[in-house]
């Protein structure tokens, strides 16, 4: 009965809100419905309609997939600081890093469920109903680590925002082991993903160990980045506080980030570019592009200059420290991991392809469609999640208010 | 034994949790027959009589799809016998007639085009050189000077990248070393694609198209059969021919107008890829990857 009184209450929730929040929610579903027509094509004609073939076998929707691991892997990162120097709203901030982890974990896993073949037979993956290929395949392994991270998060999250909303104190015995335990499990997500291409020894642009450290540089950028820009949404909005210096804390830990990413990139270019070997054609199609095919060269680009923008726009005090130009950075590191992860980390892979074959790739209108469709469906999720959760927290949607009623 | 009933009952009962938690979503949009397709198991866990049963209900299906009778067999790797296929570099003409052979053979998609053959022509004063080779070559006449050719396909490594890391253990490497997948069990996620370093796995982006006049009846459910839209396909070494008892060639072996390709048992001392082994010098391609194919490159002349 309760159940559904707060069903009822979370629905109200939802669907009341200003101007703002309902041309922002007939918009998102605006996007979604344009890119599940799109969609729609693949679902009839199969993945014949993307711009993948046998040369370059994963594209666009692996990228995506890749990038929002990294979302999810670092929304719960910030755990950390906010223990270490003690911030005022813990618990908020690990509500919300958790919230954003959730849904980005689940638009991970709808990338896999478009890209895959025969999406009906994903039940043939799991332990017990299908046969998984578990330990042999890091497939398995990725799967097992994102749902037990999903499933962590989804216990913290949900005990929380209940024991709030009934008006209890939370245990800390509870939830501090969870908290924790996930944080391992946050790295664990990241460098198993890694793994996945790391663990190809047919292609030379992945078989670096530096792969799995590179990705947790970046992810340690881009999730943190969203959160600063949602922290200020939450801050703006509601009672939720957090000081302006906490965030300029979580820039100066992503200039960290990005200097021992930097490092990383330049030991990975000197080995490649120096050594000389035939396995420098992958990072020549990357950087430079091969004969009249410079696709992906933009994308390397825009990105190796929006970051390094961000770059240094967080090592400068003065620019850190500033509302305005901090948030410039952040949206260009958000948008530079965006393109390094979607589009210039997984096609340089494949292009040549292990018979030295070119076969140049740009994701087609179906793919790009099916991605807005995933993303839009994420941030709506996200947006209803967290609106119920401001609700609990800060304006007193509990039990009693509905008992009131 | 008991271990294995054992098993069979507990498989089961999680088919039937299986079947009522994802059935659903089957049943929303699907006839009978896509229903059993829906909830059939991984092959190689299969009983004999399931086997049989699924193997019946394919040839019923197919021959009334392509109106005439076809035969889908499951027949099992014989003891004693570990195929191996050589290829003569210094005879190949670069002809491809063994690229379009197989694709009749195997009832390949005619389009969207798929070929388990790649044949790369390469240039004589670079050597193997995947990096300067094309297999968009289409002169008048070949071969063309200073060009040498070279066809890749499975390379039937004894230590496959492609099934490690299936994650659904949808192929697998055979007991007489043939690697296979079970077209009803794969996901399509292409995994294996990514994992191949010889570009042997094959996807079916679109729905596979077959002329019903050139399909070829005689099949092999780990084979030539037909495939649909969204699974992985690749050379068997012709399942369907080589594990008949009268031991057919594969379909390449037996087309090739200049004898560049020979096939046989690597446990039998007296077969030919033996000879070869033993009489001519040997190469495997990226032998540095540890893959350690069963199909050999050799200079007979």
């Amino acid at each position: 009965m309760n159940l559904f009184r707060f069903f009822i209450g979370s629905l109200k929730i939802i669907i009341n809100g200003g101007r703002l929040y309902y041309s922002c929610i007939f918009f998102l579903a605006i996007l979604i419905i344009w890119g599940a027509f799109g969609y729609y094509d693949q679902l009839k004609d199969g993945l014949i309609m993307t711009n993948m073939r046998d040369s370059v076998s994963w594209g666009f929707y692996i990228g995506n997939f890749t990038f929002f691991v990294g979302v999810a892997a670092a929304a719960v990162m910030l755990v950390i600081p906010a223990y270490i120097y003690d911030w005022k709203s813990i618990k908020e901030i690990v509500i919300f890093g958790e919230i954003l982890a959730i849904c980005a974990v689940i638009i991970c896993l709808s990338f896999i469920m478009v890209d895959i073949g025969n999406p009906l037979r994903f039940w043939h993956m799991l332990p017990f109903i299908g046969t998984m290929n578990f330990p042999s395949s890091i497939l398995s392994w990725d799967f097992f680590v994102l749902s037990t991270y999903f499933i962590l998060n989804l216990v913290i999250v949900t005990y929380l925002l209940y024991s709030h909303f009934y008006n209890k104190e939370y245990k800390k015995s509870i939830i501090l082991p969870l908290v924790l335990l996930s944080i391992p499990a946050a790295i664990a997500i990241h460098t198993v993903t890694a793994f996945l291409y790391n663990a190809l020894p047919a292609r030379p642009y992945w078989n670096s160990a530096l792969l799995a450290p590179r990705f947790l540089t970046t992810a340690f950028c881009s999730g943190p980045a969203l959160l600063i820009l949602i922290f200020q949404i939450i801050r703006k909005t509601t009672k939720f506080e957090i000081k302006d210096e906490s965030l300029f804390k979580i820039a100066e830990l992503m200039v960290y980030a990005m200097f021992i990413y930097l490092f990383f990139t330049l030991a990975e270019l000197f080995k490649e570019f120096y050594s000389d070997t035939e396995h420098i054609i992958y990072w020549k199609y990357l950087l430079m592009g091969v004969e009249k095919n410079r696709e992906i060269v933009i994308y390397s680009w825009s990105s190796i200059i929006m970051g390094f923008t961000a770059f240094l726009l967080f090592l400068i005090p003065s620019t850190r420290k500033n509302l305005f130009t901090l948030n410039v950075g952040v949206v260009l590191i958000f948008l530079s991991v965006y393109f390094e992860k979607g589009i210039t980390l997984i096609v340089p892979g494949f292009t040549p392809d292990v018979l030295g074959q070119f076969y140049f790739y740009i994701p087609s209108e179906t793919e790009i469609r099916t991605a807005v469709m995933i993303f839009s469906s994420g941030v709506l999720l996200f947006i209803f999640i967290a609106r119920i959760a401001i609700a609990i927290l800060f304006n007193g949607f509990s039990i009693e208010s509905l008992k009131k009623k | 034994m008991k271990m294995i009933e054992k098993d069979n009952s507990r498989r089961e009962f999680l088919k039937k949790v299986g079947l009522l938690s994802l059935g659903t979503v089957a049943l929303a949009s699907c006839n009978s027959s896509d229903y059993e397709d829906f909830l059939q198991q991984n092959f190689k866990t299969l009983s004999k009589e399931e086997k049989d049963e699924i193997v019946k209900n394919l040839e019923k299906r197919y021959s009334e799809k392509y109106g005439k009778e076809f035969h889908v067999s499951d027949k099992a790797a014989k003891e004693g016998i570990l195929f191996g296929y050589a290829l003569d570099i210094s005879r190949c003409v670069g002809c491809r007639r063994c690229v379009y052979a197989c694709v009749e053979e195997n009832n390949q998609s005619r389009d969207p085009q798929i070929h388990w053959i790649q044949v790369l022509q390469m240039h004589k004063e670079k050597g193997i050189d995947f990096a300067h080779s094309t297999v968009h070559y289409n002169p008048e006449i070949v071969p063309e000077p200073g060009k040498f050719y070279l066809p890749v396909a499975c390379q039937q490594c004894r230590n496959p990248q492609c099934t490690t890391v299936c994650p659904t253990r949808a192929t697998w490497q055979e007991e007489d070393g043939i690697v296979v997948v079970d077209y009803n069990w794969c996901i399509g996620c292409r995994y294996c694609v990514a994992a191949c370093p010889y570009g042997a796995r094959h996807f079916n982006w679109g729905e596979p198209n077959v002329p019903i006049e050139e399909i070829n009846p005689e099949t092999h459910y780990l084979g030539n059969r037909p495939r649909t839209k969204g699974v992985i396909e690749k050379c068997t070494f012709c399942v369907q021919r080589v594990r008949k008892d009268e031991g057919h060639y594969p379909a390449c072996v037996e087309i090739c107008p200049v004898g560049a390709r020979k096939f046989g048992n690597l446990l039998d001392p007296n077969s030919e890829v033996r000879y070869i082994l033993e009489n001519k010098r040997v190469l495997v391609l990226k032998e540095e990857l540890n893959t350690q194919p069963k199909f050999y490159y050799f200079f007979g002349v």
